[in-house]
């Protein structure tokens, strides 16, 4: 059994290196996607154009201006002097955000009146516009803390003073590299398998595997461990990479991550052999797999929470190995996740593993009879 | 001398790297003949055709196509010929009308001509009864009539035929050369691509081409003629033909010589020495003069077939308890939905025996050798391999037999090296044994020189070897071999042949599919598969017995065929 397990393991391997195409598989998109989630698809906002109408003649609409000049966020500011050009600079938009201080600002400041500053955003671009929203709304509000504690005309407000755990700069690359370890497993562990059966039965040397007197559990067995060697090979590649390139801390056990990585790649696998057997050619299981890869990816919690998405999908989730090796990728890099934290994570992952696999042994087994 | 259509001088066209796929070919072809392009699978049939058709260009020499040239007035070319490719673009989804109606578009037939000329197209392929069927529903031999029909919307003043019989069954081929040859007496110039030698004898002129190179330029009854007086059958030969057939082959006056039914064809080096009769032919053996075929002299020219000794064999123990049932169908029966692909086929195949199963694409006779060999679980009826039921213990009785696909079917990716070491190791060999085997089949096959070349870009006849060699390495009791020698030259299927017999004679149990009448008579027995039911079954003599008539005293294994199959028929019409 041994024996005969070895050499369908070997060929398997061989099979993958040897063949052009495949072996482009192997490099192609994971340093693509490596390139253009780590520096392209970011979710910060950096570069942000403004526009100022300050109609206050006082002092502290002047000094309101500066702080929003000073702070590195902002690419430019321009400053205008008519409603009018604040409208058409959002219209064209030369501006995400106009900002327009009006002519009582300083006068309701030094009077202890409520003092107010109108930002207009732009909706088009809901996302940015929120986080501009957020980052202007601290700097006016601190500059009133500081004004009004300066001149002591109010007691002393309460000042709220974040603290970012785990990620103290809120670094982008910290929150989406530990995830794209996932992502690119799922991506090899999935095609690589898919590619398998399809390309047996596309070039005909299905049938000569099957004359052999091979047991359909070493058939299986044989399909399913290359696929993992290789995933796990592209795991250990973008851990290298997201020590040594992007500098993210690796805080938590290696070896929890590696243990939860084998039952990741066990459950993505059935998926891939799922879509092999059904599929009589190479270019249907390329497709069958993204047709798996695009929901599952996005439904992950890679780039957008889980907790935003509607009620009726949150569920769906939760049958997305993807969902809680993430939780994995991500604990064990940023803040040394504990022992049973990984395993409550990987229970889920055993499950749909043994689902997975089960069905995909199922399907094979009728597909060959 | 009737109008040349086509003049070839001195054309070579090469893909890549490899050696050219034609080689300096010069040669013609007339108005009101066939010329037969003939030749095994590389030998460039397609690559010249689809020259004449003015889809590829060649790289030296120069072509001329009912006056235009290839390379430059390619369009004019595609209005004035009828092209048919070995897979023919009939649309499966459409009917038998519809798809000649889009060629009568694509081809521009006024709509005032439709009428008459699709008339004439049903009458002349004899599809009228069908024309509202799908294309897709149409079995392998009216799917070809359909696709001639559609390359005859506009009749062409030639008309190429690129391999039109492949995979249809012996009636169909008859009637599709009776087609053509009412268009050839019509004046139409037609060439016919084929890799059956059979066919060359009825074109009225032969391109005999191997490797890129043309063997021969004539009538096929020229070529023939070189072997005139050199053919004799050896019959009444006592006891078993292939040991006989191999000690023939051993002498220094044979250049030749395959089992025939009971008989065995020779051919002598020269026509001053008749061979001599071996003494393991039995006492009474003797030889009668035969007529030459064109195959004889194709293997003449090509130097003479590869001897009649197998390495491979002699390396093999022998496996005792002759007579002993190896393979055994007992009632196979499989459905596909209502669809009855394969209805109560029963026969036994005995140590040191080679079946054939013998019928046309879509008989059943694919489906009843996957039953046998496990690849397809049957829907009743039972299969044993060695004694073992295929339903109990598959991998048991896998781990007893070889098989060896029709099309290559090994790692393409892989070297031959690493081919032999893993179906060595899926075959349970290892260490020390693992070694031997694969060095032996590195040195039977002569695979030494082309061990790490990924085994996709091996020759044809190198890929054949590695095949068998893969197949019989953990020394099968049960050989399944699936069409092995469709499209390979005379020699290799000589060598390939010579291989299986010595096998055979060492106990071993073969089942053999084929659609190739000629390879039929290799066979001990044959089944006759026909429309998912074993027809007839019998030794290839037998069979050709019960095709005597008065007019055909000798009938040929075609001729059996095609009687039986009528015979079967005209039952099923009474009953």
């Amino acid at each position: 059994m041994w024996a005969r397990l070895l050499a369908l393991i070997v060929k398997e391997l061989l099979v993958v290196l040897r063949d052009p195409r495949s072996r482009f598989i192997l490099v192609g998109p994971p340093v693509v996607q490596l390139v253009v989630f780590a520096f392209a698809a970011t979710l910060e906002v950096k570069n942000v154009d403004l526009v100022v109408l300050n109609r206050d003649e006082g002092a502290s609409g002047l000094e309101l201006v500066r702080r929003i000049e000073g702070s590195p966020t902002f690419r430019s500011v321009l400053a205008v002097h008519d409603p009018k050009a604040l409208q058409k600079a959002i219209d064209q938009q030369q501006a995400i955000c106009a900002v327009h201080i009006g002519p009582s600002f300083s006068r309701d400041l030094v009077a202890g009146r409520p003092a107010s500053v109108q930002f207009m955003l732009d909706g088009r671009r809901s996302n940015a516009a929120q986080i501009v929203n957020g980052y202007l709304g601290t700097i006016v509000n601190t500059y009133v803390a500081d004004e009004n504690e300066r001149s002591h005309r109010v007691a002393s407000t309460p000042r709220v003073v974040p603290r970012n755990w785990f990620n103290p700069n809120l670094t982008f690359t910290w929150f989406t590299v530990p995830g794209l370890i996932a992502i690119v497993a799922q991506l090899i562990g999935l095609i690589v398998t898919a590619l398998s059966v399809a390309r047996e039965r596309e070039l005909g040397t299905f049938d000569q595997l099957m004359v052999a007197p091979l047991r359909t559990p070493e058939i299986l067995l044989g399909k399913l461990i290359p696929p993992m060697l290789i995933g796990l090979a592209h795991i250990t590649l973008y851990v290298l990479a997201t020590v040594l390139i992007f500098s993210v801390p690796l805080r938590g056990s290696l070896l929890l991550l590696y243990g939860s990585a084998l039952f990741f790649l066990a459950a993505v696998a059935g998926i891939g052999l799922f879509i092999s057997s059904l599929c009589a050619t190479q270019q249907q299981a390329i497709l069958g797999a993204f047709l798996f890869l695009a929901p599952a990816t996005l439904l992950s919690g890679f780039a957008t929470p889980i907790e935003n998405m509607p009620p009726w999908l949150q569920p769906l989730t939760t049958v997305n190995p993807l969902r809680y090796f993430l939780v994995v990728t991500r604990g064990v890099f940023l803040k040394a996740m504990p022992f049973a934290e990984v395993v409550k994570s990987t229970v889920p992952l055993f499950f749909i593993a043994v689902v997975t696999l089960t069905v995909a042994a199922w399907l094979f087994r009728r597909r060959t009879e | 001398m009737s109008k040349t259509l086509v003049r070839l001088h001195a054309v070579t066209k090469r893909f890549g790297d490899a050696p050219p796929a034609l080689d300096a070919v010069s040669g013609s072809v007339s108005a009101g003949a066939i010329t037969g392009l003939v030749g095994p699978d590389g030998a460039g049939k397609t690559t010249l055709i689809r020259l004449m058709a003015g889809l590829v260009t060649a790289e030296h020499g120069s072509l001329d196509v009912l006056g235009f040239n290839p390379a430059t007035q390619s369009a004019s070319i595609h209005t004035a010929i009828g092209y048919m490719p070995q897979r023919f673009g009939l649309y499966e989804d459409l009917t038998v009308e519809e798809n000649l109606t889009l060629y009568a578009d694509l081809r521009a037939l006024p709509t005032a001509q439709r009428a008459d000329v699709f008339e004439e197209l049903l009458a002349f392929t004899d599809l009228r009864s069908f024309k509202t069927r799908p294309a897709g529903k149409l079995s392998g031999g009216m799917k070809q009539k359909l696709g001639l029909a559609c390359a005859l919307i506009r009749k062409p003043r030639l008309l190429l035929l690129d391999e039109p019989t492949v995979g249809v069954d012996p009636i169909s081929r008859r009637e599709l050369w009776r087609m053509v040859r009412g268009l050839r007496d019509e004046g139409v110039g037609v060439v016919w691509s084929t890799a059956y030698l059979d066919e060359a004898e009825a074109c009225d002129r032969v391109l005999l081409m191997n490797a890129g190179k043309l063997l021969f330029d004539g009538p096929p009854r020229e070529l023939t003629r070189r072997t005139e007086g050199r053919v004799f059958r050896m019959v009444d030969i006592e006891g078993r033909r292939r040991p006989a057939l191999a000690a023939t082959l051993a002498l220094p006056e044979v250049i030749d010589g395959v089992v025939q039914g009971r008989a065995i064809r020779v051919v002598a080096r020269d026509a001053q020495h008749v061979p001599s009769v071996p003494r393991e032919a039995g006492p009474h053996a003797r030889l009668l003069p035969a007529s030459p075929r064109f195959e004889d002299s194709f293997i003449d020219i090509l130097g003479g077939g590869p001897g009649g000794e197998s390495k491979l064999a002699e390396g093999v123990r022998a496996i005792p308890g002759r007579g002993e049932n190896v393979i055994e169908a007992r009632a196979l029966t499989k459905r596909f939905g209502d669809f009855t692909a394969a209805s109560e086929i029963s026969f036994n195949v005995s140590r040191g025996e080679i079946f054939g199963l013998l019928g046309p694409n879509g008989a059943g006779k694919s489906t009843t050798f996957r039953m046998l060999c496990g690849l397809l679980k049957p829907t009743s009826g039972e299969g044993r391999v060695a004694g073992i039921d295929l339903r109990r213990d598959t991998a048991g009785a896998r781990g007893r037999l070889g098989y060896m696909a029709q099309k290559f079917s090994l790692y393409g990716d892989l070297s031959a090296r690493q081919n032999l070491r893993f179906f060595a190791g899926v075959y349970g060999l290892s260490g020390a044994r693992k070694r031997q085997q694969i060095e032996q089949m590195i040195d039977v096959f002569a695979l030494s020189a082309h061990l790490d070349m990924a085994s996709r870009e091996l020759p044809l006849g190198f890929k054949q070897r590695l095949a068998l060699a893969c197949a019989v390495m953990h020394e099968p009791e049960a050989l399944f071999l699936d069409e092995p020698t469709s499209g390979v030259d005379p020699i290799t299927r000589r060598e390939f042949w010579c291989h299986i017999n010595g096998l055979v004679e060492k106990g071993v149990a073969a089942v053999v599919t084929t659609h190739f009448m000629e390879e039929a008579e290799y066979c001990d027995r044959i089944s006759l598969i026909y429309r998912g039911r074993s027809i007839a079954l019998g030794s290839p003599d037998e069979l050709k017995a019960r095709a005597v008539t008065k007019d055909r005293p000798e009938p040929t294994m075609e001729d059996a065929f095609v009687a039986l199959v009528e015979a079967y028929d005209r039952t099923q019409v009474a009953a």
